[in-house]
This record gives C-alpha cells, structure tokens and sequence, in this order.
C-alpha cells in the first residue's frame, strides 16, 4: 500500500497502521502540523498530559500494563529534553516507546532558532536507536522501522525527529508490511546445545533457584506461564527482581519473595548457598548482587536473555542463553520432557527445610500495635482490601517502593509498574494514568511517598480531564524516608535536607485540582478509609500518615554479602551505625 | 569489570590486551557519533579509531577500532557493539588471528644541511616518499605498522620534526574470503 500524503497525516497514518490506539503528547509550535492531523480524526486517542515527562512515564505504564508499544508526541526543544528522563528510564527497565518529536524546520537546524535542540544528540545514549528524518519519503519506513525495533529483541525506547518542514511536505507513505529493517534481526531462539546442557546441569541439581526478572514479563504472558510449568515441574524455589515480580504468582508456596538489597532473607540465603542458579530474565543489577565477590560462590550459573551484552557483564556465567525467554523455556520444558528428568527429590527436601529454617526468621514481619500506621500495615491492608480485584499497581521510588515489593501480593504479570533501573521520583503517578487509559475500569493505584508525589502532581489534572479514576495512596511521612534512612547508615544520622518542612495539605491539593482528598491518621481506621477510597468514583489522593521514623527493612548494607543481612529485630541505633564500612560508602 | 557498577571487583587482576575490531555499519547519520559515544559513555578506551564508507552502493561503512582492556571488558565492548542497530557485523581481527593492520602518516620535517641529508637517508630506510619539498622542508608519506611509524617519527625529532598527522590503522584479514 502506497499513497502520497503529507508527512503530518503519515504520522497519524503510521500510528494506526501500528494498531495504536492511545497516545500521550503535548502540543506545541514544532508539532502543530501533526496536532492537526490529529484533530481530523478518531482512531487514535490523544491524552493530554501537564508535562512532557508525565507523557513519557504514561507511555511507560501503558506499555508496562499491557504489552504494547507506549507512544508519546512532543514538540521541539524543551519538549523533547522533558521526555530525556522517561527515555533513560524505559532504556533501563527495558520498555517499548516510540517518542515522536517535533523539530524546527530543516533549513533552520544549526541556527540556534527558536525552540531548536540537537534532539538525536541529546537522546542518543539514552535511547535504542533514534532518526532525525530530513527527507519526507523517508518517514513511514522510519516510523514503522521505529515500532519495529523498539518491540523487537530488549525492547526499549526509540525516538523520531521530524523537523517541521518535513510534516508540511508530500511524500509516498507505505505501510508497515513493506518495511524490512536493514541491519536489526534480535536472535529469540536460544542455543539448543547450551539448553540441553542447561537442562542437564537443573537435573542434577541439589540446591537449585530460579532467579527471574523483568525479562519474562516483556517476553508475554505465555512466557510466565512456562515459567510456572517449569517451576512446578521441577518443585525448585523461585524468587524475582523488582521488575519481574508477577511472573511467578507471589501466593503459590514455591515463591521466596524478591531478592536484594532490600529483598527476603530466605530468598537472598538462598541465592547465597543454591548450587545451580538459573537466571531467567534477569541482569544481575549492583542492587541485586550486593558485594560481587561474594555473590553466590558456590553455585553453576545458568543466564536465559536476549541481550548478548547482558551475559557475563557483571558476573560470569557457566552458560549463557541467548533467546527470548519464552522461546528458552518451552525448549527447556521439551528437553527435560523428552529426556524424562526427574528433579533429585531427596536433595530438594533438604533444600527446602533449609529455606524453611530462613523463613521461619519471618524477615517481612511487623507489629501493628499502636494506632500510628506503620508503613508495612498499610500496605498489606492496600493489598488485601483489593484482593480479588483487576488491580494494577505502580509506584514512585523510595521506601514506599521498597515497602510496596514486599508486601503487596502479584500474581499476575503487567500488573505492576515501577522505576527500577533508574530510580526516577514521580514515576508513578503518569504511569498509573497510562494504565487507566489502557483499562478504563481497573483499580490502578499509585503507592507514592510525600516527597515523590509532588515530582509530577500536576498530572493529577490530566487524570481530572480524561476521567480517568487513579488512585493516589501516599505513604506520607514527612521525609525522603530512604533518603534518611541512608543518611542514619551512612551519614552519623545527620539528616541533610531529607526533612520536607512545609507539604501541602494532600485534601485541599486534591481538591484544588477537582480530584477527591482523604486523610487516615489511625490504624483503625485504615481499612474503611481504603475501601471508601477504592468506590471512590473518580481519581483520590489518599493522605494515608504513617510512623514517621519507620526504616526498610531487611536490607543488605552496601559492601555486604546476600547473607549478612539486616533484619528489622537486629537493627539497634548502633548496629544501623555500624552496619556499613569504609568501603561500602562508597558503593551507595 | 564494569565501570558503571561501583560494585565492581577491583580491576588489575586480568592483564590489559588490545584489540583491533572491524565493524561493519549502515553508514547512517550519526553512526559514528553512536559508536565513539558507546565508547565514551561506558569507559572503554580508544586507541585509534579508523571510518569510511567501503561499499557505496548499499551505503555501508567499515570503523576499525583499535582498543585495549581486560578480556572480559573487550568481550563486553564487542557485545554492546553488536546489539546497536545499526551495526551489521563486529568481527575481532586479534582473535582471528591474521589481520593485516596499516597506517597511513604524514610527517613535516624542517632543516637544512646534514639534518635534509639524514632526513633523506632516514625516509629511504623506512620507504617512505617524499610528497612536497621546499628548501628548508619535506613532507614524507609513510605507511605500515602502527609501531614503524612510531619509530620514524622519533627518529625524526632531533632533524626537525614539525608536525605529524597519521589515518589511525586501517586493518583485513589475509586470504581469500571476506570477513
């Protein structure tokens, strides 16, 4: 299919032809001619956002949510450096994102003009690929090029820039069937060689553990699927990263928690003493490893990803698989099938009482004994006021983070959305719209901090417009709590700016942008409060105050190794004093 | 071995090597502002750094990279070569093994009397030639290994040495096949 038509109306052209269905922008003079396009037409939904970064992180939390590409349009200059955090951040958490920015016209770029910046420059270590497309008969092989490689292989953000000019002029637009990236061919199929050989190594396994990240939740809902056949075929412990909580149901009885720094004790104890280790997923992050040299010293390591670049970057591996992780796993599950391996059942009962030994230490436990709120009551009441619910969770960055991982149950993928690699404040509002936007009648609640809340408030107005119903639940307790919390570790409890003095008043805020505010100061009262907030009509800012010193814990001190871990019972003034040396402050 | 991750074990253990890579890329805009920033946004080194278009028609150019790190840095630097998009093919002509590697130099020498005769005498020995003339100066051209042209340019200090400017190593492999 060609036809000639502006570049303005192949963007729109190209937008549907991806099947595209929600976008997230914010007009201005570099993107006008597109904004027009969009005007005329009714097949693609455009979301206003209040900030381009609010446009990305949406964009993010819809393709989290749901599996697709998340599309964000901006204009020239200001608009694009905005989208630099979301790009980083999708880079890092490897999520598809096509951004389409405006540029000024052709004739002017290197001219210094009005709202001009070198976009590809700026966005080039920060994104997969990005095209600034000077020709207007280049633009929908570059468009659809664009989703292509964005979905394809590690997903990952990719930007087009179109000077203005470009969008005015005529050109032949061909759809998506026609285009054939030149150069970009990801491998999805894993070795079958080394998955015999992985398969091999699990059968003989005495102390095993599946390690799963982010990885088998971008390769689809069949790819956790397998995971859990896998996992139940073998009866071998599974834990997860941050990004990958949801694979692997959080209430099935194989499940050990996340791991790291501020993950179980039975999980990481296990990640510490297992012998066969199998990474599924999953890219062995600083925050997951703790101290390298002493990370899992006697295990095999089996690595399943699609990245090349991800084996053998930070910890060396005895094979490394390089596929789509769905892909790996149905090979695995048919090696193992077809060469009838049984798991080593005596070894594994061993195994097992041993990690009940490190459970039985209840590393996640808590007492709710006072009417102040602790942080860790509040979520666990979050968590079960919304069982049974379609409920889709994202969250901002710090302890509320950390305390959401631990004690909200996932049992299903897409169904948790947070910053992980990069750690950005104010992710989680815009992501949770992004979500709602894609499941209109979810309960999509954003677990925030106070401090973090108000990095990206104003898109609670976007909320407002396009009737989409977020809910907020702020964890307010007057700090940077994991800010102070490493400032108490590191810092002779010397709390430097991480005490926010004057916070709005979150029911007045709430109201003042046409949303609902709540306030809950009693654990007694917590329960009703979350149900009020969850038949809440439209979008809620929940005030929910908690103990204003509470710490996250268990953590493994930076420097440490995953079995030198600190538990909440242990942790005195002078142990978080002393917990983390000369050489671990350095590590952050 | 990463120096993005502070948790990195110490370096020094594993012997520094160096490389020559080919990479093979779609001569796009802004190609080898992706592959030098690679380099420079995750602290590799670059020793000399080689690019051209080499095959017109389908638009494709050849970066030799000269480089040099521990092995488990050059295996890394290979594989983030070889996820870019643009990139076609990365090959290691250390490691295959019989590359021939050339540089191309261009060196000013300025004297008069016995210094033009030894400079004369000294080009011969190494081949190279004589491409501009005055008469207090001459421009030499010279190409070989990397560590030749090192030589002639020290030899060439004490006579006059003005100013240098050299390709960086172009680098194949020997035989019939392509690489």
């Amino acid at each position: 299919m060609t036809r000639q038509m502006t570049g303005a109306e192949m963007v729109v052209q190209a937008l549907i032809d991806q099947g595209v269905e929600h976008l997230f922008g914010y007009p201005g003079g570099s993107v006008l001619p597109i904004y027009d396009e969009l005007f005329q037409q009714d097949k693609v939904q455009h979301i206003l956002v209040r900030q381009e970064g609010g446009a990305g992180h949406s964009a993010e939390g819809y393709a989290r949510s749901t599996g697709k590409v998340g599309v964000v349009l901006v204009t020239s200059g200001p608009g694009a450096t905005n989208m630099v955090t979301p790009l980083a951040d999708a880079l890092m958490d490897s999520i598809p994102m096509v951004c389409i920015t405006g540029q000024v016209a052709t004739h002017l770029i290197g001219s210094d003009a009005f709202q001009e910046a070198d976009t590809v420059g700026i966005t080039r270590p920060c994104t997969k690929h990005n095209w600034l497309v000077k020709d207007v008969n280049d633009l929908a092989r570059i468009l659809h090029e664009a989703f292509y490689v964005a979905r394809s292989g590690r997903p990952g953000p990719v930007v087009v820039d179109i000077p203005k000019d470009v969008q005015f002029a005529t050109g032949t637009y061909q759809g998506p069937a026609l285009v054939e990236h030149k150069t970009y061919r990801p491998r999805v199929e894993g070795d079958q060689a080394a998955i015999l050989a992985a398969v091999e190594m699990i059968a003989k396994a005495k102390k095993p553990l599946f390690y799963t990240g982010g990885g088998v939740i971008n390769s689809g809902p069949e790819a956790s699927a397998l995971l859990r056949e896998l996992a139940h075929l073998t009866g071998f412990p599974v834990t997860s990263t941050l990004m990958g909580l949801g694979a692997f149901p959080a209430t099935d009885k194989q499940w050990l928690g996340m791991l790291g720094m501020h993950g179980t004790y039975e999980a990481n104890n296990a990640m510490h003493d297992c012998d066969v280790m199998i990474n599924v997923g999953a890219r062995f992050d600083d925050r997951i490893t703790g101290r390298l040299d002493a990370f899992s010293p006697g295990s095999k390591k089996i690595h399943i990803d699609i990245d090349p670049s991800s084996i053998n970057k930070n910890v060396r591996v005895d094979i490394g698989i390089v596929g789509d992780v769905a892909h790996v796993l149905k090979a695995m599950l048919a090696a193992w099938k077809s060469a009838g391996h049984k798991p080593d059942k005596a070894g594994l009962k061993s195994w097992w009482s041993e990690i009940d030994g490190w459970r039985a230490r209840n590393s996640l436990g808590f007492r709710q004994n006072s009417e102040t709120i602790l942080p860790q009551y509040a979520i666990r009441t979050l968590y079960e006021r919304t069982l049974g619910k379609d409920v889709y969770i994202s969250t901002e960055v710090g302890q509320h983070q950390m305390w959401a991982a631990q004690y909200f149950g996932f049992d299903e993928p897409n169904r948790w959305m947070t910053s992980g690699g990069l750690g950005t404040m104010g992710y989680g509002l815009p992501a949770a719209i992004g979500a709602q936007a894609a499941h209109r009648d979810a309960l999509c609640i954003d677990i925030a901090g106070d401090a973090s809340i108000l990095m990206n408030i104003q898109e609670l107005s976007t909320a407002i417009q396009h009737e989409l119903p977020v809910k907020v639940f702020i964890l307010n307790n007057q700090y940077m709590g994991m800010v102070r919390q490493w400032q108490q570790l590191l810092h002779g409890n010397r709390l430097s700016h991480s005490y926010t003095d004057s916070l709005p008043d979150f029911v007045k805020l709430a109201e003042a942008y046409g949303a609902i505010g709540m306030r809950c100061e009693k654990a007694s009262e917590l329960e009703g409060a979350i149900d009020a907030m969850i038949a809440a009509p439209g979008p809620v800012l929940f005030d929910c105050r908690v103990a204003n010193l509470a710490n996250c814990f268990p953590m493994i001190p930076s420097g440490k190794a995953h079995n030198e871990m600190l538990l909440a019972a242990d942790a005195t003034d002078e142990v978080i004093a002393n917990a983390i040396d000369a050489a671990g402050k350095a590590l952050v | 071995m990463q120096p993005g991750s502070v948790y990195a074990i110490k370096e020094g253990k594993d012997k520094t090597e160096q490389h020559t890579l080919s990479v093979l890329v779609d001569n796009e805009p802004g190609v080898l502002a992706r592959v030098i920033g690679l380099f420079s946004g995750r602290g590799y080194n670059i020793e000399s750094l080689t690019v051209s278009e080499t095959e017109h028609e389908k638009h494709r150019s050849r970066i030799t990279v000269v480089t040099a790190g521990p092995p488990q840095v050059i295996e890394q630097i290979k594989a983030q070569l070889e996820r870019m998009v643009p990139v076609h093919r990365v090959i290691d002509l250390t490691v295959t093994g019989k590359a021939i590697e050339r540089e191309l130099l261009l060196i000013k020498v300025r004297g008069a009397g016995d210094d033009r005769v030894e400079a004369l005498r000294l080009a011969d020995a190494f081949r190279a030639r004589v491409i501009d003339a005055t008469t207090e100066s001459f421009v030499f051209e010279l190409t070989g290994r990397t560590d030749k042209l090192d030589q002639f340019i020290l030899l060439m200090q004490p006579i006059g040495l003005v100013e240098v400017s050299r390709t960086g190593v172009a680098a194949i492999t020997r035989g019939p096949e392509a690489t």
